[in-house]
Parts: C-alpha cells; sequence; structure tokens
C-alpha cells in the first residue's frame, strides 16, 4: 500500500497512470450523465410545489457539491505537499483550481436560473448565495497568486497557505441554510436519517453526483499531466517518453 | 413529447441550465485539452532538441 503510493508521487508513474485513467473516468461519467438526465428530466415526477423547475436540480446541486469537494481536494493536496512537501500534491493542488471555479460558475448561475421562477430575483445577499461567491474568489484568488510568482515553488507554498486557511469557507457554505435563516432551501439528502425526496427523484441526482465526480476525475487526469509537464520540464525521464510516443498519447 | 419540452411552463427555465451545464462541462474538457496539447507539443519539440548530437541545451527549446 505504502509502496504503490511511493509510486504513484512519482511524476513519471503518475503521468502514465492519468493517461490510462482518463477514457474510463471519461467514458463512464458521461454513461452515467445521460442516464440521469434521463431520470431528471423524464422518469421524477415534478415536485408538488415547485412543479417541472424543480428539475434543475440535477445539474444545480452536483455542480454546488463539486465546487466544494474540488476545494476540499486542492487544500488536502496543498497540505500534503506543504507538509510532506511532495512536488505531485501540488501539481495536483492547482491543477483542481481551474476545474472547481467552473462548477462553482455553474453552480451560481443555475442557481440564479432557478431563483428567478422560484423566488422572483436573479440574485439576493443571502448568507448561501453570499458564501459561494466568496468560494469563487477563493478560486479566482488561488489562480491569480499563482500566476504571480515565476518560481513554481514559491508558487506553490504561497498558493498552498490561502488554500488551507480558506477551507474554513466550506462549512459555512454547506451550513449556511442551517445557521441562518436563508431564502435558499434546506438540503434534500443528508447523510443522517431518511432524504426528504422520494426515490424516483433522488435515484437520479445520486447518479448525476456520481457522474459529476468521474468527470472532474477525468479532467483532472489532463490538468495533472500538464502541470507534470510544466514542472518536469528538464528531467531525463520526459524526453524518454516524448521521443518515443506520438503527441497526444 | 411537446409536454417533455414545454416543463409545465418553465422550459426557458429548465432547458438554459441544462444548456449551460453541457457548454460549461464540454467547454472546461475543451480547455484542460489544449493545453495539456500544447504541453505535450512543447515537451515534444524539447526532447526533440535535445537527442541532436552536439546540443546540449534542452532550455532553447521553448
Amino acid at each position: 500500500m505504502w509502496l504503490w503510493f511511493y509510486k504513484l508521487a512519482s511524476p513519471p508513474y503518475a503521468y502514465a497512470v492519468a493517461a490510462k485513467l482518463r477514457p474510463w473516468l471519461l467514458w463512464s461519467a458521461i454513461a452515467l450523465m445521460i442516464v440521469a438526465a434521463y431520470g431528471g428530466l423524464v422518469i421524477a415526477p415534478p415536485d408538488y410545489q415547485q412543479k417541472d423547475a424543480f428539475r434543475i436540480i440535477y445539474v444545480h446541486v452536483p455542480a454546488a457539491t463539486m465546487s466544494l469537494s474540488v476545494y476540499v481536494v486542492l487544500a488536502v493536496a496543498a497540505g500534503i505537499g506543504v507538509i510532506w512537501r511532495i512536488k505531485l500534491a501540488h501539481a495536483v493542488a492547482a491543477a483542481c483550481a481551474p476545474i472547481g471555479a467552473w462548477f462553482t460558475v455553474l453552480a451560481l448561475a443555475t442557481g440564479s436560473i432557478w431563483g428567478k421562477p422560484m423566488w422572483g430575483t436573479w440574485w439576493e445577499w443571502d448568507p448561501r448565495l453570499t458564501s459561494e461567491l466568496i468560494q469563487l474568489f477563493l478560486y479566482l484568488g488561488y489562480m491569480a497568486l499563482r500566476s504571480s510568482f515565476d518560481d513554481t515553488q514559491r508558487a506553490d507554498r504561497a498558493s498552498a497557505i490561502l488554500a488551507i486557511v480558506g477551507v474554513v469557507n466550506v462549512p459555512v457554505v454547506k451550513y449556511s441554510v442551517v445557521w441562518w435563516n436563508s431564502l435558499h432551501q434546506g438540503p434534500s439528502i443528508s447523510k443522517l436519517g431518511a432524504p426528504s425526496i422520494t426515490s424516483d427523484m433522488l435515484w437520479p441526482l445520486l447518479t448525476m453526483m456520481l457522474a459529476f465526480m468521474l468527470y472532474f476525475a477525468a479532467v483532472l487526469c489532463d490538468r495533472i499531466r500538464s502541470e507534470i509537464l510544466k514542472r518536469e520540464r528538464n528531467a531525463s525521464w520526459l524526453s524518454g517518453v516524448m521521443s518515443t510516443r506520438a503527441v497526444g498519447t | 413529447m411537446a409536454d417533455f419540452f414545454h416543463m409545465g411552463g418553465y422550459a426557458g427555465y429548465v432547458w438554459s441550465c441544462y444548456g449551460l451545464t453541457l457548454v460549461v462541462l464540454l467547454g472546461n474538457l475543451w480547455f484542460a485539452r489544449r493545453e495539456l496539447d500544447s504541453q505535450v507539443l512543447r515537451a515534444t519539440r524539447r526532447a526533440q532538441v535535445s537527442t541532436i548530437p552536439g546540443s546540449t541545451t534542452s532550455e532553447n527549446a521553448s
């Protein structure tokens, strides 16, 4: 187990693994997304209050969940990079940022489109919405801080501090609807206790969440490989790989 | 079928959300791929330069 972990932390091995895993992750994500979209748009019955508008949940909730999960992955990777000085961990953290930022944009945009018919407004300075907007600024700040350094190692360390401190916003977003009296509706599913929606509505949501995770992993594979190529530009293993293999594999 | 596209009067909201999601997911995938392709190309060029006899610096390739 530990041996495998050490092996994975070596850039040449991680590069090869990411390349192999990517198609499997991507195709299973696409397949699950199609199934979940069919379940959410066709099979699930309309909500008794929100009618068909509730179907936005199948893209909004997975995007919002990923905006937080990706940040946790980013912060944990950055933490590992700082504590154990593993270069690959910093590469993973840097690779997470643009993907997480896009999920956050998607969550805010679909939430806004959902808010218009349900609340009568595109935007409200509500705890959930405001904290999710701060989440977007955390991603953007992280990326801006990284790009302000020419030296990759300094960029890694400085941005890791920001990433770790920024983690406090994750529980604030997650529990904002519970802690404060929010315009945003409460959670429909929770790990403890029974979900408040019927199984015909629930399974497409859970399937879509799984599909988004696999999709994230697939895109992460590409982004990690880019990061490795940037960081290892003078490594001897790289010229070996590049001179024997065709472009794009 | 018309009912399905109508979405009980919420067609504009529901379909714009799904369309937007598709665009963002495809865009994300495309951006990552394009970045990887350009890095692979750069690394390949560098590898070619460094394997030419007589050239000792791989820095010139970028």
